[in-house]
C-alpha cells in the first residue's frame, strides 16, 4: 500500500521556539494513524503545515507521490485535506448550513449562490454522520458539541481523502465519542485516511492503527497497534513516568467553608445539598446533563439557582450574579476555555491579571506595574506555562497551555472556595497530573476545591469524598478511602438514566 | 415571522412609523407626497454611500471614513471635465465611478498591506484625498456647472402640483439609489463575493482556512465603496447644481451612524441592506422631523451621535447575551427537557 502523506524533514519554529525539528512520517491511503504528544508538542503545527495553514521553514512534503515544499490552504483542500480544528474555526454568524457547505461552495468556484444547493449539501452530510442540527440555526447560539459535530460535518462534504481530526473529541460525551469513532471507522472503510490527535490515550489505543509520538517537536517514536500500551505512550511522551497516587485530606473538625442546602433550579437540578471544608477537595461525578456543570453555573452565579441557600464562613449569601460569586470567594474554571475562560486575543500576562486587576493598583488607582509582573510571573512559573514572555498573545499557546493560563487567573485570585469544571479536558498526561498537584497544594493551604470531571481516576484520586449526580439530584455520597475505581464507575453507570434518557443524548447532538 | 420579532429591522420600522405620526400631528405637511420626495431625494446620496459602509463594516469592526472625500474628489473633478469638454450623464457616471474606484482600491491596497484598522488608514487616506483637492482646486467653489446635471435632476417621474400650485414628481435621485440598494442586497445575499463579506467578519481565520481570498474580497469591498461615491458624488453635483471642495465632508458619521443603526456591528459579520434603508430614513425623519417643528439643527448632530454611542452599547450588550444564551442553549441540548 503506497502512503498518502510522507513528511520528509519538516521544519518551523516561531521566532525562538522551535515548534517542529524534523519530522519524517508517512499515513497509509487509508490507514487510521494517531498523533500524541504533551501541551505545545508541535501537534497543531503539524496539521496546520498540512493543511496549508502554516508554511514550514523546510523540509518536504509527499503527497500521493508528489512532491510539495508547501501548500496553500486552497491546493490542500483541492487534494483531499480536511482538517477539524481544535478551535473549529466556524462561521459564528452564519447559519449551520452555510457553514457546513462553505467549503464546498469555495470549490466550486460558482459566483452566484443556490440557497437550495447549500441546504442540500449540509443535509447530505449531517446524514451522513446522522448528527441532529437544525440547520438553520445560527452557530454562535451552539453548544460546543453542535458545533464540533457542525465541523465534523464540514469535513464530509467534499471529496474527502485525508481527515485530520484535531482532539476532536475534548467537549462530547462518552456517546458522541463513541459514534465520533464509529464514524472515524466509516470513513476508513470508505478510502479516506485519518490522523486522529488526541490526549484520550483509551480513545487512542481503542482507534488507531499506528501512534505516532511527538516530543519537543522531534517525532520520538511510532508504535504499531500491538506495541501501544497506555503506559508506554505516557512515557514516550513525557519521558518520565506519571503515576496517580491519592489525595488524603487531613480530617479536621472545622465547620465547614461551603454550605448549600436544598438548591434548586428548575429543569436543572433539585435539592442539592451538600458541605465543603477547608483544604478539601470535594468531587461531583456524574454523566452529562446530570446537572453537575448546571449546578456549577449556579454557584458561580453565571445562572443562579431559583432557591435554596448557600452558606459561605457562616454567612448566608446570594449568588444573583459572577460578581457575587467572586466577592464571596469562588472561583471558576470551566471547561469551554476558548468562550468562557479566556481573551484570545489578549496576553497571557493580561489574562492571568484579569480578576486580581483592582488588587494590583496602587497610587491614585494606577496600576503597580511591578506588583502586576510579580504577579503573572509567578503564575506562569507555578503552573509552568511555556510561553516566551506574558507578553505573547492567549491564542499562539497550545491548547493545553490555554487552560493552564484559565486557571493561572483564577489561582492567582487566591480564591476561598475554587470551582474547576472538567478542567483537565485535553491537558496532555503529564500536565494533567502536574495540575492536580496544583490544585491538591492549594487545598493544603486551605482552599475548598470542588472537582467536577467525568474522568473517575481523576476524581478517586483526587478528592476525599465523591458526589455521584444523576437526573439533577445527588443519587450517591461516597468516601474515596472506601471505594475502588471500578466501583464508583458502577455507580455512574448505574445511576444512568435509562430509555429516555439515551434518546435524549443522542438526540442532542 | 417568529424571528421578525428579534430583528433590529423591525423595531427601526417602528420607531419611525411612531416618529412619522407623531410629527404628523405637529405639521401634517410632513406626510405630503412632496416632502416625502424631497427627504428621498436630498438623502439618496447619503443612502448610496451607506450601501458601501454597510459592506465594510460587515467585513468587519471599523467604518471606512474616506468615502467622502473620494466623493468630493470625483465630484469635482467629474465637473471640471464636464465644463471642459462636454460629454453627457452616463460618461458623468463612469468617470466619476472610476475615479472613486481607483480611490477606493487604493485603500483596499493599503488596509491588506497594514494590518492596521480600516479607520486608521482611511483618516489618512481621506486627509490625503482631500488635501490634494484643495491644493489643486485651490478651495475654488465652482457655480456654475455644466448644464447635463440640471437637465438629468428636472427629469421627474410622474407629474403631480402640490397644494401651492407647484408641478413635482419623484426625481430620478432616489430611483438610483433604489438601484444601488437592490444590487447591494443581491450581492450580499446571492453572491459568493457576498457570502464570503459575511464570513470574512465572523471569523477571518476561519475564512482562510476553507479557502476564501481574504485578500481579493477586501480588495473587493473598497473599490466598491470608491465606485458607490463616485455615483453619490454625481448625484449630488446634480442635486446641489455645484461643486463646493467641502460640501460632502463631515457627512460621514452620519452615514456610518444610519449604518450601526440598521445592525451592522462594531464585531463585524452583521448588518442588512434592508436595515440600512431605514437606518438613512430615520435620519431622514429626524432631520426633517426637526426642520418641520422648527427645532434648531444642532439637535440633529446630537441625535447623530447618541445613536453611534447607544448602536454600539447595542451590539455589545448582545454578543454579551449570546453568550449567556450559549450557556443556556447548552443545558438544554444535554437533555434536560422531556
Ligand atoms: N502562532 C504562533 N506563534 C508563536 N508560537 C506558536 C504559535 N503557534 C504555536 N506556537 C508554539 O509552538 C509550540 C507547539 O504548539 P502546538 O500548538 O503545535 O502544540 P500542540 O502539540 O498542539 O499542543 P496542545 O496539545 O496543547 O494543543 C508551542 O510552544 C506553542 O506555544
Ligand atoms: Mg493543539
Amino acid at each position: 500500500m503506497s502512503d498518502f502523506l510522507k513528511l520528509v524533514g519538516i521544519k518551523k519554529s516561531f521566532g525562538g521556539v522551535q515548534a517542529l525539528k524534523g519530522i519524517e512520517l508517512a499515513v497509509g491511503q487509508n490507514e487510521i494513524l494517531c498523533l500524541v504528544g504533551e501541551n505545545g508538542s508541535g501537534k497543531s503545527t503539524l496539521i496546520k503545515i498540512i493543511s496549508g495553514d502554516l508554511k514550514p521553514d523546510s523540509g518536504e512534503l509527499w503527497i500521493s507521490g508528489r512532491m510539495y515544499k508547501q501548500l496553500r490552504p486552497i491546493q490542500s483542500l483541492n487534494l483531499g485535506i480536511r482538517v477539524i480544528y481544535q478551535d473549529f474555526a466556524l462561521f459564528p454568524n452564519l447559519t449551520v448550513a452555510e457553514n457546513i457547505a462553505y467549503s464546498q461552495l469555495v470549490e466550486t468556484q460558482d459566483r452566484l449562490v443556490n440557497w437550495r444547493e447549500i441546504r442540500e449539501i449540509a443535509a447530505r452530510a449531517v446524514e451522513l454522520v446522522q448528527a441532529d442540527l437544525d440547520l438553520n440555526e445560527v452557530v454562535g447560539n451552539l453548544s460546543v458539541a453542535n458545533q464540533q459535530m457542525t465541523a465534523i460535518c464540514r469535513a464530509l462534504t467534499r471529496d474527502t481523502r485525508f481527515l485530520i481530526l484535531d482532539e476532536p473529541t475534548s467537549a462530547l460525551t462518552k456517546k458522541e465519542i463513541d459514534r465520533l469513532l464509529q464514524v472515524v471507522r466509516d470513513l476508513q472503510a470508505k478510502g479516506i485516511a485519518v490522523m486522529f490527535v488526541s490526549h484520550k490515550l483509551n480513545e487512542v489505543l481503542a482507534i488507531a492503527e499506528r501512534v505516532a509520538v511527538l516530543r519537543d517537536g522531534e517525532l520520538v517514536a511510532t508504535l504499531d497497534r500491538e506495541e501501544a500500551t497506555n503506559e508506554r505512550l505516557v512515557e514516550l511522551m513525557s519521558g518520565t513516568r506519571v503515576t496517580y497516587s491519592r489525595y488524603e485530606a487531613k480530617p479536621s473538625n472545622e465547620p465547614p467553608l461551603l454550605e448549600v442546602k436544598d438548591l434548586s433550579k428548575r429543569n436543572c437540578f433539585q435539592d442539592i445539598s451538600f458541605s465543603l471544608r477547608r483544604g478539601e477537595i470535594l468531587g461531583i461525578t456524574g454523566l452529562l446533563g446530570s446537572g453537575r456543570t448546571e449546578l456549577a453555573l449556579a454557584l458561580f452565579g453565571i445562572d443562579p439557582a431559583d432557591r435554596g441557600q448557600i452558606v459561605v464562613d457562616h454567612q448566608p449569601i446570594k449568588i444573583r450574579t459572577v460578581k457575587d460569586a467572586i466577592k464571596a470567594g469562588i472561583g471558576y474554571v470551566p471547561e469551554d476555555r476558548l468562550t468562557q475562560g479566556l481573551v484570545l486575543k489578549k496576553s497571557v500576562g493580561e489574562n492571568i491579571a484579569a480578576v486580581i486587576i483592582d488588587r494590583l493598583r496602587g497610587w491614585l488607582g494606577l496600576i503597580d506595574n511591578r506588583a502586576w509582573n510579580a504577579a503573572v510571573e509567578r503564575w506562569i512559573d507555578e503552573l509552568a506555562i511555556r510561553v516566551t514572555s506574558p507578553e505573547v498573545k492567549a491564542q499562539t499557546l497550545s491548547g493545553g497551555n490555554q487552560q493552564r493560563v484559565v486557571l493561572a487567573k483564577w489561582l492567582a485570585s487566591l480564591p476561598k472556595i475554587l470551582i474547576l469544571d472538567n478542567a483537565t479536558a485535553g491537558i496532555d498526561v503529564a500536565a494533567k497530573s502536574g495540575i492536580h498537584q496544583i490544585i491538591r497544594r492549594m487545598a493544603r493551604q486551605g482552599i475548598g476545591i470542588i472537582l467536577i470531571s467525568d474522568e473517575i481516576p481523576e476524581v478517586v484520586n483526587n478528592c476525599s469524598r465523591i458526589l455521584i449526580m444523576r437526573k439533577g439530584r445527588i443519587a450517591a455520597e461516597v468516601e474515596t478511602a472506601d471505594v475502588t475505581e471500578a466501583e464508583v464507575q458502577q455507580l455512574v453507570e448505574l445511576t444512568e438514566p435509562r430509555g429516555k434518557g439515551e434518546g435524549m443524548v443522542a438526540s442532542s447532538l | 415571522m417568529r424571528k421578525l420579532l428579534k430583528q433590529t429591522e423591525f423595531y427601526l420600522a417602528l420607531v419611525i412609523l411612531l416618529l412619522s405620526i407623531l410629527i404628523t400631528m405637529y405639521n401634517p405637511r410632513f406626510l405630503s407626497a412632496e416632502n416625502i420626495f424631497d427627504l428621498l431625494k436630498s438623502f439618496s446620496v447619503m443612502g448610496i454611500m451607506a450601501v458601501g459602509v454597510l459592506f465594510v463594516l460587515i467585513l468587519g469592526g471599523t467604518p471606512d471614513v474616506s468615502f467622502t472625500a473620494i466623493a468630493q474628489v470625483a465630484e469635482y473633478v467629474v465637473v471640471i471635465m464636464t465644463l471642459r469638454w462636454g460629454g453627457n450623464i452616463l460618461l458623468a457616471f463612469l468617470t466619476a465611478s472610476l475615479i472613486g474606484g481607483v480611490l477606493g482600491r487604493l485603500n483596499g491596497c493599503l488596509v491588506n498591506m497594514f494590518r492596521v484598522p480600516t479607520i486608521i488608514i482611511t483618516i489618512a487616506t481621506s486627509n490625503i484625498f482631500f488635501g490634494l483637492l484643495y491644493v489643486f482646486s485651490q478651495g475654488q467653489v465652482i457655480y456654475v456647472i455644466h448644464p447635463l446635471f440640471r437637465r438629468f435632476s428636472e427629469i421627474r417621474i410622474g407629474n403631480l402640483v402640490s397644494q401651492h400650485g407647484v408641478y413635482f414628481g419623484l426625481s430620478l435621485m432616489p430611483l438610483i439609489w433604489l438601484v444601488v440598494l437592490i444590487l447591494g442586497w443581491f450581492v450580499l445575499n446571492y453572491t459568493r463575493m457576498g457570502r464570503d463579506i459575511y464570513a470574512i467578519g465572523g471569523s477571518e481565520l476561519a475564512a482562510e482556512r476553507v479557502g476564501i481570498p481574504v485578500r481579493r474580497t477586501k480588495l473587493f469591498v473598497f473599490t466598491f465603496v470608491g465606485v458607490l461615491a463616485g455615483i453619490a458624488a454625481v448625484v449630488h453635483a446634480a442635486i446641489v447644481q455645484s461643486a463646493i471642495p467641502n460640501s460632502l465632508v463631515g457627512q460621514e458619521l452620519d452615514v456610518i451612524a444610519a449604518v450601526f443603526l440598521g445592525g451592522a456591528s462594531v464585531f463585524g459579520g452583521a448588518g442588512t441592506i434592508l436595515g440600512t434603508f431605514l437606518g438613512i430614513l430615520l435620519l431622514a425623519v429626524v432631520n426633517n422631523g426637526l426642520t418641520l417643528l422648527g427645532v434648531s439643527s444642532y439637535w440633529y448632530n446630537i441625535f447623530v451621535g447618541a445613536v453611534i454611542v447607544i448602536s454600539i452599547t447595542i451590539s455589545a450588550v448582545q454578543r454579551i447575551r449570546q453568550k449567556k444564551t450559549r450557556v443556556k442553549v447548552q443545558v438544554d441540548s444535554e437533555g434536560w427537557r422531556v
